[in-house]
Parts: structure tokens; sequence; C-alpha cells
């Protein structure tokens, strides 16, 4: 019989942050800004796979890592929210919650399994003037250990979460108008992809929360409405 | 809830019985011998199609007995935005069922990133129904239309449903609940293929109007209260609730008008 070798609790919390911060910085980053009517979230992703998705009338995910355990994150949030909602009220469905309840699950997994996720991921939830107390637009980032911050005017993840940040730390402007703000996020995008060509329209997968929408907020545009707006 | 839930598919109806059957509300056991006790009932709605969609409209009235227990229930709901439900039968299991509806076909379309087909909606609905037969048995029955425009064919449909979830596609027009009959009766005098919209919202109303002149429990146009029927349509834009003005116009200055020198809505 073989006695397993002893590692030491700091040995193994590195290893497996160093597997998840691996695992993530494979795929590209996303980035998510507060724009003059809401937030709108910016990914570069070719494929037809979505990285972001709706979640409930004014909350939004965006997700980077690996796609199956970042998607069921995505769908388990759908379930949370829907039941919640349908329990309680609509307006009982929070951002914050949410970030919270995905914050326990992934640090659990990361300190109980052998595997953590390679996941980071946004929860964005767009603010309604017309509900006193929740006007104000929150983003939250959970990354692969459960640790959890909020961040107003914007909000990256993805291996490239640095070069994003410096850049929106000297570019961006409070109030930017849809279509500058988009092109903003790409140029953020591109930046921390130290591309020397801009990514193009057809790569970009692009949503919004609009604060002005009744109802649902969240809204996925379209290739060709991306494409006419950086035109 | 987080990853202990079960459930992995797309239908809200489908988690709620596995991971939260104490939201899903039977009837207790004690029912199944007796009557249902008393309950609001939703009276008269109606549904038709249009040159460019369908138009959905329903009366305000509850009834419970010969009482009036609201004066502005609502039976018209958007479930999604290509599609409308309007309830008639015992108000509080048809709003269940509406609401239900709505975070169900909702819920697909997070989950699966793509809306329900038109017929899926349809079925989905026809299932819920047929789930609620041994309440309908007691005499809380919900008998819904469910109509919307279908995108892949182009046009406005709906459907009817009776109490065992089954379910008949209409092909012009169809109503619903204790002024139905009078409410068809009416349709039927001026339903064609071609109405344009407005026509369309015309022949809603009067229909409505004839079903309060004979269905005492079909509520009329509160003036006084200003509650008007609600009615919405839909067509490839979507969904489009129309407002109280709109309705209000069109009754006092077309309905009415025509009736003082008609009361029975003739030519």
């Amino acid at each position: 019989m073989s006695i397993p070798f002893y590692v030491s609790p700091e040995q193994l919390m590195q290893d497996k942050a160093e597997y998840a911060r691996k695992g993530i910085a494979r795929g590209k980053s996303i980035v998510a800004l507060e724009y003059d009517k809401g937030i709108i979230l910016v990914a570069e992703n070719p494929s037809q796979l979505s990285k972001i998705g709706e979640i409930y009338d004014r909350i939004a995910f965006a997700g980077v890592g690996k796609f199956s355990e970042f998607d069921q994150l995505r769908k388990v949030g759908v379930r949370f929210c829907d039941v919640k909602g349908y329990a309680y009220s609509r307006e009982d469905v929070r951002g914050k919650a949410l970030a919270n309840a995905y914050s326990q699950a992934i640090g659990d997994v990361f300190t109980r399994e052998l595997k953590p996720l390679e996941v980071e991921v946004i929860v964005a939830e767009v603010g309604d003037p017309r509900l006193v107390g929740h006007e104000d637009n929150v983003m939250y980032r959970v990354q692969f250990d459960g640790s959890i911050s909020d961040h107003r005017s914007w909000c990256g993840i993805g291996g490239t979460v640095e070069s994003i940040e410096s850049y929106l730390k000297n570019h961006y402007r409070s109030g930017l108008p849809l279509g500058d703000a988009l092109r903003l996020g790409r140029d953020a995008l591109n930046a921390a992809a130290n591309g020397a060509t801009r990514i193009a329209a057809e790569r970009l997968e692009v949503c919004t929360l609009d604060r002005d929408r009744a109802g649902r907020k969240f809204r996925r545009a379209s290739a060709d409405e991306v494409r006419a707006i950086l035109a | 809830m987080f990853f202990r839930s079960k459930y992995s598919g797309s239908s809200f109806v489908e988690l709620l019985d596995v991971d939260f059957p104490h939201l899903r509300p039977t009837l207790p056991e004690r029912w199944a011998q007796e009557a249902a006790p008393a309950v609001p009932h939703g009276t008269t709605v109606l549904a038709l199609r249009f040159s460019d969609g369908v138009v959905v409209a329903g009366d305000r009235l509850a009834t419970e007995g010969h009482r009036v227990a609201s004066r502005d229930v609502q039976k018209v709901y958007t479930t999604d935005a290509h599609s409308l439900i309007a309830i008639a039968g015992a108000a509080g299991p048809c709003i269940e069922m509406a609401r239900m509806l709505r975070v169900e076909l909702e819920h697909y379309e997070k989950i699966e990133g793509e809306p329900l087909e038109l017929e899926g909606k349809a079925n989905k609905l026809s299932q819920m129904v047929r789930a609620n037969l041994p309440a309908a048995m007691q005499g809380l029955v919900v008998v819904p239309l469910f109509a919307g425009y279908d995108l892949r064919r182009r046009l406005g449909r709906l459907w009817k449903y009776d109490v065992t979830g089954g379910r008949y596609e209409e092909t012009e027009f169809d109503a619903s609940g204790s002024g139905g009959l009078s409410a068809r009766e009416s349709l039927k005098k001026v339903w064609r293929a071609d109405l344009s919209r407005e026509e369309a919202l015309r022949a809603a109303l009067q229909a409505l109007t004839d079903a309060a002149d004979e269905d005492r429990a079909t509520g009329g146009v509160d003036l006084a209260r200003g509650i008007f029927p609600i009615v919405a349509s839909c067509t490839a834009e979507g969904v489009r609730e129309i407002d109280k003005e709109t309705i209000g116009q069109i009754y006092t200055q077309q309905v009415v008008v025509a009736r003082v020198r008609a009361p029975g809505g003739g030519p």
C-alpha cells in the first residue's frame, strides 16, 4: 500500500489557483461598461456559443474560461432568479444575491474539489430610476476561488484584465453614448490583446442592459447592428 | 439551491415539480368529495385574426355568484414578445396559469438562448391546462385562449382549449367565458380575413359590448371609473397593448354613437 505524499495546504491552494488561472488565460477577455442608458457587455467571441446571457429583468451574466463550466453557472443563475422572482416578486431578484451565490458555489468547489472551476464571471445589474433605492448600476466580478468584488463604471474579466483596466483608467468617461461605449469596449479588448489590427465587428458579441426598455432590459445586438455602429 | 438542484432541463414548471414542490400548490384532499368553495370567476375573453396578426381582448369584471368580486381584473396577459394569453374561468387558477406560462416561456428562452416556436408555446399551455383537470372537476375551471404571431409562417394564429387540455386551432376568431357565445356571434357578422388592425380593434370592442349586453357576468365599459376592456394586438413587430385612451376613443366615438341609433349594434 502506498502512502500519499504530504502536500501543505498552502501548496495545494497555490497549485489549484495556478491551474485555474492558466485555464482562464487561454480564453478571451470580456468587458462591461456603464453607458448613458445602462450597461454594455462586450466580448471577443467569433463562435456561435454565447459568453454573455440574460439572467433576469435587470441582470446579465458574462463568463470566461471553460465554456461548459460557466454556461452551467449561467443556467443555474437563471433557475435561481426565476424561482426567486416566482416565489416573491420580480423586484426581489437582485444582482447582489446572485453574485453572492456564485461566490459561495465557486469558492466551495475551489476548496473542496480536486479540480477548481476555470471560470470568472460578471453579474451586471442595471438600475431602474422608477424604483427607489434600485437606481444605481452595479457590476460584480467573481473569480475562480470565489472572491467577489463590486465595480462601478467598468468591470473586466479574463486573463488580460490588468491591461483592460489600465486602458480604461485612462480612457473611460461617464455618460458615454452607446456607440462610443462599444468602441471603447472594443479598444480596451484590443489593447489587452496587444493587437495591431482591430477586432472585426463579426468577432464581437455585444449585449446591453438598456434602462429605457420596459420589463426585460437585456438585449443582444445583432451582427448587423454591431457592424453599423462600428462602421 | 445552487449546485444541489436535481433538475437540469429547460422547463420552469418541471424545475418546480422536481426541486421546489412546495411552490406547486395542489388541491387539498378534503376538497375531493365536495364542490370547491365560491371563488371569483372571470368572464369574457376573445381573440381574432386580422390581416397582419391577431387581436386579443377581455372585459374587466370578476363575479362571485351574483356579486361583483372585482371591477378591474386583468384577463389578457402578454406572455412574451410574440404571444398572449386570455383567460376565462376561476380567477385565481387563471391568473396563476397566465403568470406561470409567462415565466415558463421566458425561462426556456433564457436557458436555451432562443424562444420556443409558437406551436411549442401553445402545446406547453395545453399540458398546463391538463394538469389543472382535477381542480377543474371541482369547479375551478381554466379555459384560456392563446394567440400570437408565428414568425416562421408569418401569420397570426390562435388556439382555444377545453378543460382536458384539448387544443384547437382557430383560423378566424374565438371567444371564451360566460359571454363567449354572444361575443362569437358578434364577431361572426363582421369578421373578414383582410380586416385592418383598426377594424379588428373595433370588432373586438363591439363583440365585448354585445357580450356585456346579453350576459350579466360580463362587464361593460365603466366611464365613471375609467375602466375599459384590455385589448392587445400581436404582429410581426411584437405585442402591443392598446392604451386606455385609444380604447376609450374607439368606444365613445364609434361604438356608443352607433348604438344610440341601433342599440343592438346593427348597421
